[in-house]
């Protein structure tokens, strides 16, 4: 089988109050054939928030280790797309 | 808050994470001025024209966010250090919750429909035609709208064949279900205290957070503060669904703030599914249709001031709130007490109860521990109190008081309950609650002001459906 992909979401306190909350329910938004393949999981702060780079901010999820700041379910949705695709 | 995010929601709780952060650490005279530039650097982001723009609307919201009206006219020559410095002396807090930030209303449109470009300037010209107002004219070889004619009431856009007449809401217009808003002689929206109804929807509902509430954190931390003043949160049951964490833990963050002492209201639940059980029996058998509920305050109000009708049919119980705040002070007649709570309903019966001092919302709590470098994940679990009955925390969502009073009544009740549930108040509902002075649907009658309850409130954190278990999973604890 092959790897799935980790999205960790940010639940810091900065994160989740700046928007994260909303990431809770992110399962929801993915098409079921593909949530198969993903391992979403909250993670306790990644420490992004304590050195942003350049305009990133809170709140902050890991896909398979990159970094997307400011993010939405769409946002994460879409790159979460993107690194499936990447992977076939 | 109510399951949609917007960046004007964002940067109130940036800017509130600040105000914490300045009262928190004694620089809040010394630093506030500062704030709009740090949140818009030159050469920076900005959502309106320019970042001087966004900066202007920044200390407006600020002044707010002390407490005071963002609309007072010495606004412009005041810097904020001196409102910093007023309210960090005053204890007293405004009865009017609202305030409207004019610079960032005026924004929307004076009347609702904009004839587009896709007006192809026919001859028929039937919105022209069959204008009441005679406020169509013709510029350009194009339909215009006269502002001061048009009285919006949309036959122009029912009779263009193009399509080319679109409507424009205002948006907090739109969602006040009581017609509260409306704007001045200038455009600016003005809230009408005799009409409102402390719902929320015109806070969440405007696009550019023109419309703030005045927060009372720097009151309650400059309390926490002063090591002579015992300081208590009471804790409203919709707390259990705003952060994925336990309740214990929840609480122990609310306490990791500095407050002495953390109680749930569901305590006060207690009393209130009590009292509520007896009187709703009581009426019944003295010849009463019905009784209705009377912990949500915004439905409290909508009846007194647009349904008086059935204000008689109003239970005269306190609300979990009430009875939490006698406890406390019965047992501290100098603390400090704080409700903690969901929507600004809550923050009006908070500021009018003679009990309880100041009203902290779950947004302010998670600004106030992002401000204060508070890491939730990390805090104390606090112990739960026994006493409290696992339904009275469920008081949070539609239909926990009828649920709570009906299994108070379970064993003994000598009166059939026919129970009705109103879920959530617009402008249906309102039509719905004045048919029944005439007849009622039911004999309990239990209303909302948000839909599902208490978690939608507008000062809540997390979406309301993960908030909706998470306060099941509270009942069961």
């Amino acid at each position: 089988m092959k790897k799935k992909i980790e999205v960790k979401i940010c639940t810091g306190t900065l994160c989740y109050v700046m928007g994260g909350a909303e990431l809770q329910v992110i399962d929801e938004h993915i098409p079921e054939e593909i949530l198969e393949f993903i391992d979403i999981k909250g993670a306790p702060c990644l420490e992004h928030c304590n050195r942003p780079i350049g305009n990133s901010k809170a709140p902050y999820v890991e896909i398979d280790g990159e970094v997307i700041s400011g993010a939405t379910v769409v946002k994460v949705v879409n790159a979460i797309k993107k690194a499936l695709e990447s992977k076939q | 808050m109510a399951g949609v995010l917007n960046n004007a929601t964002i940067i109130k709780r940036e800017l509130l994470t600040k105000v914490a952060n300045l009262v928190w650490t004694g620089r809040l005279v010394e630093d506030i001025d500062r704030i709009p530039a740090i949140i818009r650097p030159k050469g920076g982001e900005s959502y309106r024209c320019c970042v001087y723009k966004d900066r202007a609307m920044a200390k407006y919201k600020l002044i707010a966010l002390m407490g005071f009206n963002a609309q007072d006219e010495d606004a412009d020559f005041i810097p904020l250090s001196r409102y910093a410095k007023k309210a960090l002396l005053r204890e007293e807090v405004s009865s009017v919750p609202l305030t409207v930030v004019s610079e960032a209303c005026s924004a929307c449109v004076k009347v609702n429909y904009v004839v587009t470009n896709m007006c192809r300037g026919c001859v028929g010209r039937p919105c022209m035609v069959n204008c009441p107002k005679d406020a169509i004219e013709f510029k350009n070889g194009q339909a215009h709208i006269i502002s001061e004619k048009c009285v919006n009431c949309g036959l122009c856009k029912g009779n263009c064949p193009y399509h080319a007449i679109i409507y424009t809401p205002v948006p907090c217009e739109e969602s006040c279900p009581v017609g509260a808003i409306t704007k001045d002689e200038h455009g600016i929206e003005v809230i009408d205290d005799d009409k409102c109804i402390y719902c929320g929807r015109c806070v969440m509902s405007c696009p550019f957070g023109a419309i703030m509430e005045k927060s009372h954190v720097v009151e309650i931390l400059t309390a926490i503060k002063n090591e002579n003043k015992k300081v208590i949160a009471m804790v409203a049951p919709a707390i259990a669904g705003q952060f994925k964490l336990p309740l214990s833990k929840i609480l122990g963050a609310v306490k990791a703030i500095g407050f002495d002492e953390v109680i749930e209201v569901a305590l006060g639940a207690n009393i209130t599914t009590e009292i509520e059980s007896a009187e709703l029996i009581e009426r019944l058998e003295g010849g009463a249709k019905f009784m209705t509920t009377s912990c949500c305050p915004s439905y409290v109000a909508t009846i007194k001031k647009h349904v008086p009708e059935i204000y008689e049919n109003v239970s005269h119980t306190g609300t979990p709130m009430h009875y939490t705040a006698q406890i406390m002070r019965d047992k501290y007649p100098d603390a400090v007490l704080v409700f903690v709570g969901p929507c600004l309903a809550k923050r009006y019966e908070a500021v009018i109860n003679p009990l309880t001092n100041y009203m902290m919302s779950f947004e302010e709590i998670g600004s106030t521990l992002v401000g204060l470098n508070i890491d939730i994940n990390g805090t104390e679990a606090l112990e739960l109190d026994p006493a409290i009955e696992s339904l009275s925390r469920g008081y949070a969502v539609t239909s926990g008081v009828f649920t709570a009073v009906a299994d108070r009544l379970k064993d003994n009740c000598p009166i059939e309950i026919v129970p009705f549930v109103i879920n959530g108040i617009d402008k249906t509902t309102i039509k719905l609650l004045k048919t029944y002075a005439k007849k009622a649907p039911g004999n309990m009658i239990e209303v909302m002001s948000c839909e599902g309850g208490c978690v939608n409130g507008c000062n809540t954190l997390a979406n309301p459906r993960i908030a909706t278990r998470q306060v099941a999973e509270s009942v069961k604890l």
